[in-house]
């Protein structure tokens, strides 16, 4: 049940007009019952892995909370202890809550690792050896990735004491598998989404009508612009004889594809939550406006960065050996390289991770580490930039921003190719052949034209494209436009609303036998 | 605390550590920053900061910071 299918437009209704209809206590169990659902259709076998993961999940996570406890009655009754015989104490806790965490993500990350990794090992294997192992008809439960991380995340924040067990298995049944979130994110925290996912909610005007305008923005940018851009990327990306401009074309038309269609994602999903009163943490923050690769990565895919931050990041570059090599680096090679050993390791190991995250095959590794390394030079080469800004003093000056703007998209443009052709030599050579082979005739002399696009397509792509830019310079100069719609008569707000929807019904891209392609996001 | 003080100027010449106390709210310290000033901790006072203190209100002032590293000399 794709979200832009018709299947799913009746069954949201439906839930929503439930939501409101059942007593306060009884919306997160209808929601439950919802999400399995939706899980249901999408496939039976599905709901057996979200199952495995709740369970264990929640099985592990209250031998933590008991484990804990355990630690805090047995300090407080034997207050005469000494600091070595707590020290002591505490160890022990921490062995056994240790070895019932690893034991959880082991379960977990496996079954992760095993349905979404093993063809692409038997593969290299293959081209590695010669050999012909045969690849594996594996079932990949929809949204996997998602919600293993944004479970396990939860489990480790119990085993760090930084947040309660949840006691109802319903409840955390929930919190895994919530269907808005369930196969694109964003990857929440408990903490935050457990506010208002179990507490009744009344139905209220606005609460309910901001999220319906935010879906209906996520559905525009994904049927009315996404969707019209993916015959143009799939054909200058499926055949190599589009080199040259033709690269160029590909970059910016996957951007703003992949942008229209994630970001129109997760405003259908927290639109959704929106309207029911729950809250999800935001998963972007305009950013295209980014003036470099890290300022990029801190405003897109917000959650996932973060996650893996927490929970990859600090764990690898914090823990004992890493700090004793660290020591150990400085000693003998010296402060400069010292000082970097952790960082460049560590973040070696988190981009490694994002690239295999985002699928099993060796170009997201290459795109994985071409990001790793592209952060490390900026880094290095920040005192050089200090230096360049103190001398000319451009820093705040619009044009030189805008220029910072246009460098750093399309330096992830680039980057994202690794994604669009699949080959890692391939992405190499037709982004080499930019440099050999430009020739910027195509953009003038209807050349796009033969790309599955019609001037009426451009022209739709164009005014969309600009309505699209003008709400995030209006959202980063003065706020919610929500707010400021609402602020004026009703008629303009809904009337935009009916105009959203309008646009989205008849400039879709869809027409006879139009078949929504699936979210880009969900295949991670 | 002097010495907490002169590893953070270190990172940061131009800000007063003395008086901030948002640096994580506020992005003066980002995950770079805060890793090396965990190694550095490690070097001067013996301390190892498990992950799991790794949050903003250990690492919004020097102040806080201070308190954690007594905190797990202490435990």
């Amino acid at each position: 049940m794709l979200f832009t299918s018709y299947a799913f437009v009746g069954f949201l209704a439906l839930t929503l007009l439930a939501y409101y209809l059942v007593p306060g206590r009884c919306q997160w169990p209808l929601l439950l019952a919802a999400s399995y659902v939706f899980y249901w259709a999408a496939s039976p076998w599905y709901l057996l892995f979200i199952l495995v993961t709740t369970a264990s999940a929640y099985g592990v996570s209250l031998k933590l909370a008991a484990l804990s406890g355990e630690q805090r009655a047995y300090l407080a009754a034997h207050g005469d202890l000494t600091r070595e015989e707590k020290r002591a104490f505490r160890a022990g806790i921490k062995k056994r809550k240790w070895a019932w965490l690893l034991g959880c993500l082991a379960l977990n990350i496996g079954i992760l690792a095993v349905t979404k990794y093993t063809n692409f090992v038997i593969r290299s294997l293959n081209a590695l050896t010669g050999g012909g192992l045969r690849p594996v008809d594996m079932i990949v439960p929809m949204g996997i990735s998602f919600y293993t991380f944004q479970t396990v995340g939860y489990v480790i924040d119990v085993y760090r004491d930084r947040q309660p067990a949840q006691r109802n298995f319903f409840k955390l049944a929930l919190f895994v598998s919530f269907f808005p979130q369930l196969v694109q994110g964003p990857i929440s925290r408990y903490g935050q989404l457990s506010e208002t996912l179990f507490t009744p909610h009344r139905f209220q005007e606005k609460t309910f009508s901001f999220g319906l305008m935010r879906v209906l923005w996520g559905y525009f940018k994904k049927v009315v612009l996404a969707d019209r851009l993916l015959p143009a990327v799939t054909a200058l990306t499926g055949d190599a004889a589009y080199t040259g401009a033709y690269v160029l074309a590909a970059m910016l038309f996957y951007a703003f594809e992949l942008y229209c269609d994630f970001t129109g994602g997760i405003d259908i999903t927290i639109g959704i939550g929106e309207a029911m009163g729950i809250r999800m943490p935001e998963n972007f923050d305009l950013p295209y406006f980014s003036k470099n690769i890290r300022e990029y990565w801190n405003r897109w895919h917000i959650t996932m960065g973060t996650w893996f931050t927490d929970y990859i990041f600090y764990p690898i570059s914090v823990c004992r050996p890493m700090l004793r090599l660290s020591k150990w680096s400085r000693e003998h090679l010296g402060q400069a390289v010292g000082k970097r050993v952790t960082v460049y390791l560590s973040s070696f190991a988190v981009w490694l991770a994002t690239g295999i995250w985002h699928g099993a095959a060796w170009n997201f590794v290459a795109w994985g580490l071409t990001n790793w390394a592209v952060i490390m030079i900026s880094q290095e080469l920040e005192p050089l930039y200090e230096r360049f800004h103190r001398r000319f003093a451009l820093r705040g000056k619009a044009p030189y921003e805008a220029f910072q703007v246009v460098r750093t998209v399309l330096l992830m443009s680039a980057i994202r190719m690794f994604d669009c052709y699949r080959d890692v030599p391939l992405t190499i050579a037709m982004l080499g052949s930019m440099f050999t082979r430009f020739d910027p005739r195509i953009f003038t002399d209807g050349s796009l034209l033969d790309l599955g696009l019609d001037g009426a397509d451009l022209l739709v792509l164009g005014l969309g494209l600009a309505v699209a830019l003008a709400v995030s310079l209006f959202k980063r100069k003065k706020g919610s436009v929500r707010q400021a719609l609402y602020e004026k008569p009703a008629a303009v707000f809904y009337g935009t609303m009916a105009a959203l929807l309008v646009c989205t019904v008849v400039f879709g891209a869809y027409g006879a036998g139009y078949d929504a392609a699936q979210f880009i996001y969900n295949r991670f | 605390m002097d010495e907490l003080l002169k590893i953070l100027e270190s990172l940061h010449p131009d800000v007063d550590f003395t008086t901030r106390e948002a640096l994580v709210d506020d992005r003066v310290l980002k995950s770079f920053d805060i890793v090396a000033i965990v190694s550095e901790i490690y070097e001067a006072f013996g301390v190892a900061v498990p992950p799991e203190e790794i949050v903003p209100e250990n690492f919004n002032s020097a102040k806080a910071l201070y308190a954690l590293i007594e905190r797990l000399e202490d435990e």
